[in-house]
């Protein structure tokens, strides 16, 4: 209730300043005979300036409010449920927290608190409306006496135009640097709970292990003596359903383009790259019930034909649907790179006699490869990072082995199984999720920078 | 014959036939490449339509039903026993029913939604409580499923789906040409539910429809603001580069990992609500911004100079010619990227199930802080039930998102066909 009124006293006191810091403008030119073109700014630039000036502030402050408040409130409440309940650990004690937070919040179906901390349920709403309401007070006042202090400043000689201008630079530059800040939290979030879990766990384990069973290891004396967080199965099962997925995807990819770009008629590109894109933008949720209920049971099936034995979430199922959601990447990076290669390469190759196919082999194909490997490797970063297909075709168990017959898993499947459902935060259980989030990120990453620097080199070769 | 005494253009013409013969093999695995893609985008239509179609249609049979006072009372309409009303109404109209094994047969002829059907009806006419009406009830699983054409008599049968004696009911409604199949609007309305039968996509659509919300209010201006800075107003220089280099790596970086950053971050340091589509669309929108940043950029450096420069010759400011001319002028690519953006985010599951939005749902969310599903979120949850009823609601889930993509895909493309300028052209 209070939040909404304060952002609607935001949005009020930014367009009412506007409206009336442009009027003042006006009057003043009008009271004292000053024509407006002597006037530094145009009378809209002032309106705009008192404007910014009072409901950035506000804005920040509420912001800044907002982040900062369930820190204050947590720590109260958690030491009045320390005094309710003295004989919770810490890690209980959050716990409690965030019913109780759920039941004030009016959750009452799915949570359940004891009856000792019913009666800080009151408290804990009290608390929160007066933070509230202390904030609306603050960002009242400061809206105010703002606006009211950049309003009197207003004259023709105010150089408003340049501080509005300098204020919706800063905002723009602001946006670009939330590209870094998301980098930056990516890094901080998954590399922060990584070192936690190698604190548990070498790393050496980690990377070399052949035993992968966490949801084995339930109390945090198990770890070391059970050695299951060896990773080595998690990432050769991610590694087998991303060689079938290529295997797929790069031969069908790159033929479709070549296709495309090079045979195919005006009249029938139009037809195939929309289709190619349709493919493209299918949600990976989509791919992942194909896999699992059309795919995954009709392999098995005809694998039973042919007297072989295999389970339906068989890493082949889950490859093979992952190569189909891959061809359009692979064909659309290769079309258009083979597409930049010049004419005059394909005249040559056509005037030493050479026929389209032969042209395509000898000349198209050797300089289209750095933008075909680039491809590739964007296609492969994709794979790996590709989790819902997984999530639903692949197994949980987690088997080394390189038979594209079996169930394996992967690094996403495994994320997801240790993320999901009930989950106590500080387990190295879940930690290890963060570790293969991290492995999973570095590799990308790696990939991600070659492709990119092999493209930005290849761009500079023809132009 | 001896090669030694042919000439050049002789070998040439020996050989031709053998390499016009692989040309026309290369051509062949290209459109062979092409037809594959083909093949497998019809085989999933057509899969996916065959799954889920017959979820839109429901089964129902025209039924009186006496709103007795026994049961209903007008001043207790919403407490009152609904279930005893529904199986009176049922043995009124087959008397015959007399053991208590038939009479459990027979409370399977109708949906466990006929209930619900009834409640609301002596809702709206709270007047009617002492009289009979006629109304159009929803019949069972089986029944339907098998109205619908979707399995065979036998099939059921042999499955438990269906039983003799309720099939013969059922006969008795379709002789006196009581039986319809209309459209289901219940699947639209309802929420998540335990049984096939009552589950609906209505809190996913309502979920997803505040993600995508969220999403565009966020990525939006944040995404074109930041391409305007790259574009208009950065110098060149190490940190732009470093700032463009991170976006693009960015686009690249799996979802799962954003997910990953939405639960430390978002869930565990800000304590935001969890399965909330707030945070959910939090991490969407960090997802979609570098999407939109980049479209932006294109089209934003698709602007010719020379409106920039007509703009800076007649005086106006740096940020006036920006304001006033590129960006309308860039706005409907920008728009454009934004939506492609957008029905991407739709789709999007991974990362919504590390922040949780996978819990099982009844409510219909009604703030952006209340716990919700998704519809890709939805599909995910429907296809690992076992029951195959929830797979085929799975696919009719996948049909309705699919529809909202391409919704939004040919506003993007009416929006480019409509506002795309070319420059250097008249007119």
């Amino acid at each position: 209730m209070s939040l909404s009124i304060t952002i609607i006293f935001i949005l009020m006191l930014f367009s009412i300043c506007y409206v009336v810091g442009t009027k003042k403008a006006l009057r003043i030119a009008r009271r004292e005979h000053i024509p407006l073109r002597q006037f530094h700014s145009q009378p809209s630039y002032h309106g705009a300036y008192v404007a910014l000036q009072s409901a950035l502030p506000c804005a920040v402050i509420a912001f800044l409010w907002l982040t900062v408040e369930p820190f204050v409130i947590s720590n109260i409440m958690a030491n009045h449920i320390r005094e309710a309940m003295p004989s919770l650990f810490e890690a209980e004690i959050s716990l409690w927290l965030d019913r109780l937070k759920a039941v004030a919040e009016g959750q009452t179906g799915f949570f359940k608190i004891d009856d000792s901390l019913k009666h800080l349920v009151p408290v804990y709403s009290g608390l929160k409306q007066s933070s509230r309401w202390a904030m609306l007070t603050v960002v009242f006042t400061v809206g105010l006496g703002s606006a009211a202090f950049f309003y009197h400043r207003i004259s023709p000689y105010l150089r408003a135009r340049h501080r509005v201008e300098a204020i919706v630079t800063a905002l723009l530059g602001a946006c670009a640097l939330l590209a870094i800040f998301t980098t930056l939290s990516i890094v901080a979030s998954v590399l922060f709970e990584s070192l936690r879990f190698f604190k548990s766990v070498s790393i050496l384990e980690f990377f070399t292990g052949t035993h992968w069973a966490p949801h084995t290891a339930l109390r945090a004396d198990q770890i070391g003596s059970a050695g299951s967080f060896g990773a080595v199965p998690v990432f050769v099962g991610t590694f087998l359903i991303s060689a079938i997925a290529l295997a797929l995807s790069v031969p069908i990819g790159l033929f479709a383009a070549i296709f495309t770009s090079e045979y195919a008629s005006p009249r029938a590109r139009s037809v195939i790259k929309p289709v190619l894109e349709i493919l493209a933008g299918i949600p990976t949720v989509v791919y992942g019930f194909f896999a699992a209920l059309i795919v995954g049971p009709f392999v098995r099936t005809m694998a039973e034909r042919f007297g072989f034995s295999i389970p339906s979430e068989s890493a082949l199922a889950a490859g093979l649907v992952m190569g189909i959601m891959i061809i359009p990447y692979i064909s659309s990076l290769s079309d258009d790179t083979m597409n930049a290669v010049p004419q005059s390469l394909r005249d040559g190759a056509y005037a030493l006699g050479s026929t389209k196919s032969e042209m395509i082999q000898k000349v198209l194909l050797p300089a289209a490869l750095p933008g075909i490997a680039a491809g590739v490797l964007l296609a492969v970063s994709r794979a790996i990072g590709e989790t819902m297909i997984v999530v639903m075709a692949a197994s949980l168990r987690a088997k080394l082995t390189l038979n594209p017959f079996d169930a394996v898993t992967t690094v996403t499947v495994q994320i997801v199984s240790l993320l999901t459902g009930d989950q106590e935060f500080d387990s190295p259980k879940t930690l290890a999720a963060f570790a293969l989030g991290l492995a999973l990120f570095v590799v990308t990453l790696v990939l991600n920078i070659i492709a990119f620097m092999i493209v930005r080199k290849y761009r500079e070769q023809y132009e | 014959m001896n090669n030694i005494n042919l000439s050049t253009a002789d070998k040439v013409r020996k050989t031709l036939k053998k390499r016009y013969r692989k040309d026309r093999l290369f051509a062949l695995y290209g459109a062979l490449s092409i037809l594959f893609c083909f093949l497998f985008l019809g085989i999933f239509l057509i899969g996916i339509f065959k799954m889920g179609w017959h979820a839109f249609l429901e089964t129902r049979v025209n039924l009186q039903v006496y709103f007795d006072p026994q049961f209903v009372s007008p001043y207790n309409i919403e407490e009152s026993d609904y279930e005893a009303l529904v199986a009176k109404a049922l043995s009124t109209k087959f008397p015959d029913v007399r053991t208590r094994q038939d009479k459990r047969e027979l409370s399977k002829f109708l949906s466990p939604r006929a209930v619900d059907v009834v409640r609301n009806f002596a809702k709206a006419h709270p007047e009617i409580v002492g009289s009979s009406v006629d109304l159009w009830l929803p019949v069972g699983d089986g029944l339907d499923m098998l109205k619908k054409g979707v399995i065979s008599k036998e099939n059921a049968l042999q499955a438990g789906l269906v039983t003799e004696k309720n099939l013969e009911r059922f006969e008795r409604f379709v002789e006196e040409n009581k039986v319809t199949v209309s459209f289901n609007w219940y699947f639209f309305t309802s929420g998540d539910s335990n049984a096939p039968s009552t589950a609906g996509i209505g809190g996913a659509i309502v979920g997803s429809f505040y993600l995508v919300l969220i999403t565009i209010t966020l990525s939006f201006p944040l995404g074109a603001g930041a391409a305007i800075y790259l574009e208009e107003c950065a110098r060149r220089s190490k940190f732009k580069d470093f700032i463009d280099i991170n976006i693009n790596n960015l686009t690249a970086v799996p979802s799962i990992i954003f997910g990953l950053i939405g639960l430390a971050i978002f869930l565990n340091f800000f304590h935001l609500p969890r399965s909330s589509p707030l945070v959910g669309g939090l991490v969407l929108s960090l997802m979609t911004i570098p999407v939109i940043v980049i479209a932006s950029k294109t089209a934003v450096s698709s602007v010719p100079p020379s409106i920039r420069e007509a703009a800076l010759s007649v005086g106006a400011s740096k940020m006036q010619t920006v304001f006033h001319h590129v960006v309308p002028l860039a706005l409907p690519g920008m728009l454009t990227g934004a939506i492609v953006g957008m029905a991407r985010a739709m789709g999007e599951t991974a990362p919504l199930l590390m922040v949780g939005m996978v819990a099982f749902i009844v409510d219909i969310p009604r703030k952006i802080t209340d716990p919700a599903s998704a519809l890709p979120v939805q599909i995910y949850l429907w296809s690992d039930q076992p029951e195959r009823a929830f797979a085929n609601k799975a696919a009719a889930a996948i049909i309705v998102l699919i529809f909202f993509m391409i919704l939004m895909n040919s506003f993007a493309i009416w929006l480019r066909k409509r506002y795309e300028r070319k420059y250097g052209e008249r007119g």
